[in-house]
């Protein structure tokens, strides 16, 4: 059982990276992304700093986001998801394989390039550090429940829209949590609250995730 | 034997036994569900409109109270109707349960929605600005876009029992998410406006003001009931219908 | 009833809230009024059409 979790998220890990269009991707859309946002707002270094955190959260979670369609569509499509779903793997488990791998390949790169892109911000120098853990605790939230949405829309054609809409609801206390945890410069207490608030919302879509997304599954597996 | 008849037959006892009883007993139900409806609705704008007084600090302007606070509570309840008829659908696999929360759906967001633009109407003239990032508003918000999502996973899966089953679960995660939601909101909010905002709650409701809110209150709860049955027949007609389509294809 | 009508100085922000409940309720009641009405139409011509689909085929094929 350890043994096939371990060659699936081998697996897909190495199917990310060879066929390409997943983390690199994201991360691509990440940073242009937040190119995009001083042409918005303009290059006043003192307000981008303000707003940095939010800016680079909000971002974040657009980019995760888009990847979410490459949890399970190419294995419902060509019946590989049928197989697993025979398999001995319990469904939670595989979902649990697939969310662990497209962390790997999306929300770990994204967080590496998170710092960079508060360069461009002007981020404060106090604020990488809690900024960047509070994505490390969060970013697993986001693949838990973005599988729920994926899993639900998956014999959806082109449904990667629609995951998205359902899922961004769930990602709010993620994004108030993480937002707050990087406030440490201003508000010390409120930080270390948030990213204990944070690491709870992450512990909770652990519990309701893979089961929802196996349940998703299951049901749209069956014909 | 005719392979065909016998099919739909057994497909109309076995998955219509309960639809059926439900369509004899709301066939009686809603007529008199409408009247009281209408009385109770009547009533209550007799009372919020001319049997009511003023408010001494938002003068005129509390009357939206009546149509906003009972859209608030119905929109919620909506949701709670939603998911519970999601897990009966979901453990029992009752097929009521699903037309119910299906049917649901529509009428509480269409109440969510209500209480939004009218908390919005109220919000201009007391707040200053027509909307306000308020604990209570911005959840209000985001359960719209919960019953949007619902609404929509509904409506691009074609086959009703994947789409019950996909929706059901859906509104599950979605109604334990709800409560952390609205809890983050509301730190959020304490966070970054720190009790200064006028409530909309603030003054004591006076019993003048308490008679017509629980009247419209009531007579919106009736209406949801009563539309809630109409469209649950609706479903059934039409799923009735996809079934017959479904078997004369097959001739 | 000028007064009234005025309510006090708020008379855009009232009736416009009492409109927009009124036109939404109503609009629910239509959509799902004609729904109904769709169905059943639709239900009735299908089950007709099976009853005539059927009927040829009964007095052939009688083992009822």
């Amino acid at each position: 059982m350890k043994r096939a979790f371990v060659s699936l998220v081998r697996r897909d890990v190495a199917l990310a990276v060879q066929v390409g269009g997943g983390g690199g991707m994201a991360v691509f859309f990440f940073f242009v992304t937040v190119a995009l946002l001083p042409l918005g707002i303009g290059p006043n270094l003192n307000l981008l700093g303000q707003i940095a955190p939010g800016l680079l959260w909000v971002a974040l979670l657009l980019s995760s986001l888009l990847t979410l369609d490459r949890l399970f569509q190419a294995d419902f499509e060509d019946g590989t998801l049928d197989v697993l779903s025979m398999a001995t793997l319990p469904l939670e488990l595989t979902v649990v394989a697939k969310v662990l791998s497209h962390w790997l390949t999306t929300g770990l790169p994204l967080v590496v390039a998170a710092p960079f892109l508060g360069l461009l911000l002007n981020l404060s120098g106090d604020q990488f550090l809690p900024l960047v853990s509070a994505m490390l605790i969060g970013t697993p939230a986001l693949s838990l429940m973005g599988a729920v949405g994926a899993a639900l829309t998956v014999s959806v054609r082109r449904g990667g829209l629609l995951a998205s809409l359902l899922v961004i609801p769930f990602y709010i206390p993620v994004l108030i949590f993480g937002v707050a945890a990087a406030s440490s410069n201003v508000m010390p207490a409120v930080s270390t609250q948030a990213i204990a608030l944070l690491g709870a919302v992450t512990l909770m879509s652990f519990v309701v995730g893979p089961w929802a997304a196996a349940a998703a599954l299951r049901a749209n597996l069956k014909t | 034997m005719n392979p065909m008849s016998h099919l739909t037959l057994t497909q109309r006892f076995h998955a219509f036994a309960n639809p059926a009883r439900f369509m004899a007993l709301s066939d009686k139900l809603i007529a008199p569900f409408g009247f009281v409806t209408a009385l109770l609705i009547g009533a209550g704008l007799w009372y919020a409109l001319f049997n009511s007084p003023a408010d001494y600090q938002q003068g005129e302007s509390v009357r939206i109270m009546y149509v906003h606070v009972p859209s608030a509570w119905l929109g919620m309840m909506g949701y709670m109707i939603m998911a519970g008829a999601s897990l009966v659908a979901l453990v029992f696999r009752h097929p009521l349960a699903d037309v119910c929360a299906k049917s649901a759906a529509p009428i509480g967001a269409a109440f969510c929605f209500l209480a939004l633009v009218t908390g919005s109407l109220w919000g201009k003239p007391m707040w200053g600005t027509w909307w306000e990032w308020d604990a209570r508003l911005t959840s209000m918000l985001i359960l719209l876009f919960l019953y949007l999502g619902y609404i929509a996973l509904w409506s691009t899966i074609e086959e009703p029992q994947r789409a019950g089953r996909a929706a059901a679960i859906l509104a599950l995660v979605g109604s334990i998410n709800v409560p952390i939601v609205h809890y983050s909101v509301v730190w959020w909010n304490t966070l970054h406006q720190p009790a200064s905002v006028f409530r909309a709650d603030g003054p004591t409701i006076a019993s003048s003001m308490l008679v017509p809110l629980l009247l419209m209150a009531l007579g919106f709860t009736l209406f949801f009931m009563t539309l809630l049955m109409v469209r649950m027949r609706a479903e059934i007609l039409r799923r009735r219908v996809r079934a017959l389509q479904l078997a004369l294809s097959e001739v | 009833m000028a007064e009234f009508f005025a309510m006090g100085g708020y008379a855009g922000y009232v009736w416009s809230a009492y409109g927009v409940t009124a036109i939404v309720i109503i609009a629910l009641v239509l959509v799902t009024g004609l729904d109904l009405i769709a169905q059943r139409k639709q239900l009735d011509v299908l089950e007709s059409d099976g009853a005539r689909k059927r009927a040829p085929a009964r007095p052939s094929g009688s083992k009822l």
